[in-house]
């Protein structure tokens, strides 16, 4: 087996990062257009087209494929924002566009018929049924599979859906809940995901003082999280904040901690699966060299023997980490 | 313009009661219920499943006799082989109109005709066409859709002759999981959950570090803390083509519910007796409708009359 049978796909919110990532071995990038059509639709972050041109060419120049996410829903009224996206991706040259939304993939089928397609994480394809609908009806040729997935599962999805391609999710951030498919964040303040491109936006964000000295972190009227001034807190993203249920207080649905697949790459070269994917589109250039250079000997490693996990604690959130769904006691 | 006579329909039950009750829900809601369709089946946790699957031959019966159309809605989260399967079953069905909650039953019911669940992503007009061309007669739209774009999905429906329908009471299904939160917060793996879900059937209360009420978490779904109230959108949700309101059931006198929103559709009842009656109906709740207004889903805005 060679390294080109398990790709590195790794995250680039500006042209450093994107650097970064291909000089510490990613296979290929993946990138986005400034504005809502992509689900890290943070300011500062993302590429022009004028400016994606540039990063493809780049990219091509060293022998490695980029990608564009256009993975929000086009809102009812204003689809040409997401179609000029696509045809933008198309005309820079992209390897791949990763959608989500069923009426976007026909619109790109349509309009460009020789461009990649890959399904987004986002549209939760989780069955050999609807992947196999969505490859047939659009012709999806990789699916990046929803973080709900024990490795088992993963292993049989990948044989049942082939020539189908998989990718899933190797570290960063962590939905808890199946992608695509949440309202939390919208529920609190008007925007999500689906709908504008982000989670618990920082626009909606505030760190109050309180009296006695503790911080509270608050998201639009609701609060996130609270700490003892000094203390570290992390970013107060909604899913991972401590409520109260059941007369028990403390992180109901999860820690604040980090996706780390890596213990598992070696189960998930066996499981044929095609790509591992890394989050963090937001993320620094310093952040994207060093996960990405570690997925990388840690991939090579797996292929040629002598695997050892890598260390990346200095890059998880709180310090923690977690193999989320792929081990089965996570449920 | 005449606007087609809007239509009731009770969404599925999300929260897990003993079948018992369940029956005697249903039997009642068959004979009392001013509601024109009923939305069977476990959609949230195949766990529960087991539980009624067998009465639902003979629920299903006395809802057509008492008059309603019978949906059969699928499993929001799909993901093990008996879970592919059970949806690949419902599919096959002859005898009912389906429900598809993911893109597995969505597969499935492909070129015959079914109806769309607010669990999946309908968040504008050509996937909405795409689905009419696949064989979606009807769609519940997604909770967080704005007028605006609800407006603009309506005149796609009308073109392609899909009913459009809105869920208007009940808490709204925002988020699901591969994880069970109820087993979570009672120390449980899913695996091994007891069922503690039974325990809540409005589902259980997840407050803030303030003691303020914020959502809800039914198994390995998480719901709105309140519940949508859209009684006074509903004449905006008519002119814009909007022909069903969904009603999801909720621990408190679902009928007395349905009879409100009918005695409003119907011009019998006043608004500001029906808000009023809603909130004597469903004591201590608090209610929401900004999802629909533009704004955070939780807020509560009155609507311009």
């Amino acid at each position: 087996m060679t390294t080109a049978s398990l790709s590195l796909v790794c995250p680039a919110g500006t042209p450093a990062a994107l650097d970064a990532a291909v000089e510490a071995g990613a296979d290929a990038v993946y990138c986005g257009f400034a504005d809502a059509t992509n689900a890290r639709n943070f300011p500062g972050l993302n590429f022009s087209p004028v400016e994606m041109r540039a990063a493809v060419a780049r990219t091509h120049r060293a022998g490695r494929s980029l990608y564009i996410a256009i993975n929000t829903f086009p809102r009812a009224g204003e689809e040409a924002i997401w179609h000029r996206a696509v045809d933008s991706a198309a005309e820079a040259g992209a390897d791949a566009v990763i959608l989500a939304d069923l009426g976007l993939l026909a619109y790109a089928q349509a309009t460009h018929p020789s461009l990649r397609l890959h399904l987004s994480v986002q549209a939760a394809a989780s069955t050999p049924e609807a992947i196999r609908y969505l490859a047939q009806t659009f012709g999806v040729q990789r699916v990046v599979l929803p973080r709900v997935l024990t490795l088992a599962e993963v292993t049989e999805l990948t044989a049942a859906v082939a020539p189908v391609e998989t990718e899933v999710f190797a570290f960063g951030g962590m939905c808890v809940m199946a992608e695509g498919r949440c309202q939390l964040s919208s529920y609190v303040t008007g925007q999500s995901p689906n709908t504008h491109g982000v989670c618990s936006p920082a626009g909606a964000v505030q760190f109050r003082r309180e009296p006695g000295g503790d911080v509270t972190a608050r998201l639009g009227d609701v609060t996130i999280d609270r700490h003892p001034a000094g203390a570290p807190a992390g970013y107060p993203t909604l899913c991972k904040g401590r409520f109260r249920a059941n007369a028990t207080t403390g992180y109901l649905f999860e820690e604040p901690t980090s996706l780390n697949a890596a213990e598992h790459i070696p189960g998930l070269i066996r499981a044929g699966v095609r790509a591992l994917k890394i989050e963090g589109r937001q993320r620094g250039r310093a952040y994207v060299a060093r996960v990405v250079g570690e997925f990388r000997r840690a991939i090579d490693a797996a292929v040629t023997g002598g695997f050892t996990v890598p260390d990346l604690a200095s890059e998880m959130e709180g310090g923690r980490a977690t193999a989320g769904a792929y081990d089965r006691r996570w449920r | 313009m005449t606007l087609e006579h809007p239509k009731l329909t009770l969404g599925p039950l999300h929260f897990h009661w003993p079948a018992a009750r369940r029956r005697d829900f249903y039997a009642r809601v068959a004979d009392e219920a001013p509601v024109d369709t009923v939305v069977l089946g476990e959609v949230v946790c195949s766990k529960r499943a087991p539980f009624f699957d067998s009465h639902i031959p003979e629920v299903a019966e006395r809802l057509r006799r008492g008059g309603k159309e019978v949906v059969l809605g699928s499993l929001a989260l799909v993901m093990q082989a008996r879970e592919r399967q059970s949806v690949m079953d419902l599919a096959a069905s002859d005898d009912f109109l389906v429900e598809a909650n993911d893109l597995t039953a969505v597969a499935a019911c492909a070129g015959q005709p079914h109806a769309i669940g607010p669990m999946v992503a309908v968040y504008n007009p050509s996937t909405l066409e795409l689905m009419a061309r696949q064989g979606a007669t009807r769609m519940c739209l997604p909770g967080e859709l704005t007028a605006d774009a609800i407006g603009a999905l309506a005149g796609a429906a009308m073109a392609t002759g899909t009913q459009l329908e809105v869920q208007a009471f009940g808490r709204l299904p925002l988020a699901i999981s591969a994880r069970c939160y109820h087993a979570r917060a009672h120390g449980l793996h899913k695996d091994g959950c007891r069922y503690v879900c039974e325990k809540h059937p409005d589902g259980m209360d997840l407050d803030t570090l303030d003691g303020a009420p914020f959502l809800t978490v039914n198994g390995v779904q998480t719901l709105s803390g309140s519940y949508l109230d859209l009684l006074g959108d509903l004449g905006r949700l008519r002119a814009l083509g909007v022909s069903r309101f969904r009603l999801s059931p909720q621990d408190c006198d679902m009928v007395a519910v349905a009879e409100t929103f009918r005695a409003v559709l119907d011009g019998i009842l006043p608004m500001a007796p029906a808000r009023d009656r809603l909130r004597d109906l469903c004591p201590g709740r608090r209610f929401s409708n900004g999802f629909l207004h533009g704004v955070e889903g939780m807020a509560y805005r009155a609507a311009a009359i």
